[in-house]
């Protein structure tokens, strides 16, 4: 092949490191005012009174409340229960009531100091223990914002197969996404009367329909183009919406282009996060190795609004018992409203909650029949012919345990582990070495039938004989619109520099779907492929050797070729959304990591060594960006494992600052090993699957793994700072 | 308050109020915006520049703080002749960028070490860029990237 498996460098990498590439706070649009946003500053209370300071010049400054939208006061998601613009009640500190502009940032800065709010403040609800006990209902009828349950088997016949019964209980925190550059847009008055919102997104098609529906505007009036992004991690997903509708409304009534960019302390306090968790475990193990119960309870933050949290929850769930063969398998799930910010979409999207769960639990089940970590989960990975927890039937493309045996081999795992595993040897040495094991998997595209939705995604042939990718799906930084072009070249057999991708206009490029759960490759690929065969049914023999003349030629003499394709979910795929039951995903891509952690026995401070990641892909179309994710996603792991912290008081981000929320730096870095291992997926484009977030899920707890390997001590909740294992040392300690 | 500096490859005049931050008369008045701001308070290193042989947070610096003849180097000033500087180029090849947003500052560190160090250790690389931060990456292809322009 000349283009798929290539390592083609980003097609968008000499703009980016010569300056040249214009995000949403580079282009410059002339006579552009800047927006500023009035927030709730309470978790919940009702609005009495918004002051507009009389004393202040309010000419030349335009100011909007939710009375502005003509249409409805809602983004458009699963539900739509979240308002544009609060109107009489707030339920998240953040909570945006008033939109001003003004013709410089210093003066709509100036103008936001002159409108005061005043509330009356209700009962808030600022934790998951306290939404459950229902200490105030503050959403639908008993604060749950999505529930399911998954059934295989029989748990009570696994619990009494059993010989021993392991029951654990793990927690996760807010987490947040943290891209370099923080969310911005802006709405551009067009000539024709009709309106363009540009800015840092990932799916311009969520963002018109949000517009459309509260401007009650058609798509002939609005557009929206994505501009280069500066790191999104699912942070881009939904708040766009909310983003798009503020730029939106402030332009439309000033007649004014508006812009407004968000400093890096209000885009921590009111942008998504990644959903707090309670996981529990009960595990059914026989003396041999053999599980033959699992019982899991999954438990999730939602926040204010319900936004995306069902399907984050869904995946969450469905990914709950992980890549092991069990034959009984009962798992509950629960999303629980509070006054926190909402949590949305963020890399892995509930997964590595519950993986962070099952791998330290695995850890222990193992340990508790005397099994080593790696053999257990040898004896236990699924292979082909197994079936999940929602009796899926792997029919193929599973490297689960080709993923294990790889990293085992490559870190010398077991040798490794049987040396540090005299922890008593912990306060003798200055630091105590550790090394843990995690296998994960990810669901690619979206679950169940999902893909069902017919997204479009096509293939256009240009005057200057190049031809462009047509698609709604955004490039974030992962490299999509490098890989597109090389699937489509490659189907085409035209050199892949004659490949680009158009800019995300939803005037231009039809509906793709939103740019999330790792679907990008898998399910936009194939729509190219189908296209590139269609194409080429209609051009000359592309074999000659101008092709970029031939195509030229083409051009001048038939005009622009456009070939616009819908995807076609598998056929077999049977999905019972209301039992959460059948094929939750067209396919998994599959992973194990292996991580080798330092203990600093004076500190407890924990410095990660080396990263052995292998992942199944089905196949790497650009190695090199494949790479890129693997280490890029397991470095947020480790952030999330070890240092990232958002603490919250009565529902505010105390430390919502870099200086404060403290993310890797090159220092914190472990060195890497990748190995890509490649079970081609038969609907994938030339075999690949996802692999954006994958690399999220497994890197926690190994590295928990690892320090408990150093060290003898689990810690059960992130982050693993040095303060919670030095706690729970000398709680040990005090007991012996 | 006026100053005749030299930005990349030219002498210029700029004229801003002193208590505005360079990173700001660089992107706004200057429309050089190649600088990224991604804190605000010299945290993440996007906004790093080399002022005078230095690598410094352009966010943290007022324009008061710049003197007639200050030398400034900024991401546009790395292109020679239409051609992309070895590091860049290795950025590029070694698959050292993603979102790009951190780039510009990565790059500048790195240039700003090389310009000192011509044989630095790993230890050295991770140091000179321990203050930009990259939240696509594993840092590991960053420092490849350096690591093949010694």
């Amino acid at each position: 092949m000349k283009s798929v498996g290539k390592n083609i460098p980003r097609l968008d990498g000499y703009d980016k490191v010569t300056g040249k590439v214009k995000y949403v706070d580079d282009i410059d649009i002339p006579d552009c005012w800047r927006g500023e946003v009035v927030r709730s500053d309470i978790p919940y209370g009702r609005i009495k009174k918004i002051n507009f300071d009389k004393a202040f010049d309010w000419d030349k400054v335009m100011t909007c409340t939710y009375k502005d939208i003509p249409g409805k006061n809602a983004t458009i998601f699963l539900s739509d229960d979240q308002p544009i613009l609060a109107e009489n009640l707030v339920k998240h500190v953040g909570e945006a009531i008033v939109l001003i502009a003004a013709p410089s940032a210093s003066k709509a800065l100036e103008a936001k100091k002159h409108i005061t709010i005043e509330y009356d403040t209700l009962d808030s609800v600022l934790s998951i223990e306290d939404s459950r006990k229902r200490k105030n209902v503050i959403f639908g009828k008993d604060n749950i914002q999505a529930k399911y349950k998954i059934e295989k088997g029989d748990v009570k016949k696994g619990f009494a197969e059993a010989d021993f019964i392991v029951e654990g209980e793990y927690r996760t925190g807010f987490h947040e996404h943290a891209y370099i550059e923080t969310q911005g847009m802006a709405a551009i008055p067009r000539p024709d009367g009709g309106l363009t919102v540009t800015g840092s997104l990932q799916c311009p098609y969520y963002v018109l329909k949000t517009l459309k529906s509260a401007l009650l505007l058609d798509e002939t009036k609005i557009n929206v183009v994505q501009a280069p992004m500066g790191g999104a991690f699912g942070g881009k997903e939904d708040y766009p919406s909310l983003l798009g509708m503020y730029v939106a409304l402030l332009s439309i009534k000033s007649g004014k282009p508006v812009k407004i960019i968000y400093s890096r302390d209000e885009d921590i306090v009111v942008t998504t996060k990644r959903h707090p968790s309670i996981v529990t475990h009960k595990t059914g193990v026989k003396k041999d190795g053999t599980i033959t119960a699992m019982e899991i309870d999954v438990a999730f933050e939602g926040g204010a609004y319900s936004t995306l949290s069902p399907v984050v929850l869904s995946r969450g769930v469905i990914h709950s018992a992980g890549a092991y063969k069990c034959e009984n398998t009962f798992c509950t799930a629960n999303c629980y409203a509070t006054n926190n910010v909402p949590t949305g979409a963020f890399r892995g999207f509930g997964a590595p909650q519950v993986f962070y769960a099952l791998e330290m639990h695995i850890d222990k089940v193992a340990e508790r029949i005397g099994m080593s970590p790696h053999e257990f989960r040898l004896k236990n990975c699924v292979e082909v012919g197994d079936r999940l927890s929602t009796t899926q039937l792997l029919k193929e493309s599973v490297g689960a345990k080709e993923c294990l045996e790889k990293v085992l081999s490559a870190a010398d795992f077991g040798k490794k582990w049987r040396n540090n595993l005299d922890t008593c040897a912990f306060k003798h040495l200055r630091t105590k070495k550790g090394i843990g094991l995690s296998l994960y998997m990810h669901g690619g595209a979206f679950t169940g039938s999902g893909e069902g939705m017919k997204s479009e995604a096509g293939l256009r042939l240009n005057k200057d004989g190049t031809i462009s990718v047509l698609t709604g799906c955004t490039d974030m930084g992962q490299g999509s619109h490098t890989v597109l072009p090389q699937i489509a070249a490659e189907s085409l057999g035209v050199p892949a520099a004659l490949v680009n991708t158009a800019v995300p206009d939803t005037a231009v490029v039809p509906d793709s779907g939103p740019t999330v759960a790792s679907r990008t490759t898998m399910i936009i690929g194939s729509i190219l492929v189908r296209c590139a065969e269609k194409m080429k049914k209609k051009l000359p023999d592309l074999k000659k050797r101008d092709v970029k003349e031939l195509l030229k030629t083409y051009y001048s003499e038939h005009g622009e070729l456009k070939i616009i394709e819908r995807y076609i979910l598998p056929p077999e795929i049977k999905w019972d959304q209301e039992k959460h039951c059948g094929d939750a995903y067209p396919v998994y891509s599959w992973a194990a990591d292996v991580a080798e952690v330092s203990v600093d026995a004076e500190t407890f401070e924990v410095s990660v060594d080396k990263l052995t990641v292998a992942v199944d892909v089905g196949r790497a179309v650009n190695p090199v960006l494949v790479e890129g994710q693997m280490e890029g996603g397991t470095l947020q792991a480790l952030g999330w494992a070890l240092m990232e912290d958002c603490i919250y008081k009565n529902g505010k981000p105390v430390n919502n600052r870099f200086q404060t929320y403290i993310i890797p730096t090159a220092k914190d870095a472990p060195e890497w090993k990748t190995i890509i291992v490649e079970k081609p997926f038969s609907y994938g484009p030339f075999g690949a699957k996802g692999i954006g977030e994958l690399p999220l899920d497994g890197g926690a707890p190994a590295i928990a793994n690892a320090i408990y390997n150093a060290t003898g001590l689990r810690i059960t909740s992130l982050p693993i700072t040095p303060e919670k294992l030095y706690s729970l040392y000398e709680e040990k300690n005090k007991i012996k | 308050m006026k100053r005749r500096i030299k930005l990349n490859n030219g002498i210029i005049n700029a004229d801003a109020d002193p208590i505005r931050r360079l990173i700001d008369v660089l992107r706004y008045d200057l429309q050089v915006t190649g600088t990224k701001d991604g804190c605000g308070e010299g945290a993440c290193g996007a906004c790093s520049i080399i002022l005078n042989g230095e690598c410094v947070n352009s966010c943290i610096i007022l324009f008061g703080q710049i003197e007639d003849g200050d030398e400034i180097l900024t991401v546009e000033g790395l292109l020679k002749d239409g051609k992309l500087s070895r590091l860049q180029e290795s950025f590029v090849k070694n698959g050292a960028v993603h979102c790009g947003a951190c780039i510009p500052g990565m790059l500048l560190s790195a240039t700003a070490l090389l310009n000192k160090n011509l044989k630095p250790t790993d230890e050295e690389i991770k140091d000179s860029i321990s203050g930009n931060l990259c939240r696509c990456t594993g840092y590991g292809k960053i420092i490849k990237a350096i690591r093949e322009c010694i």
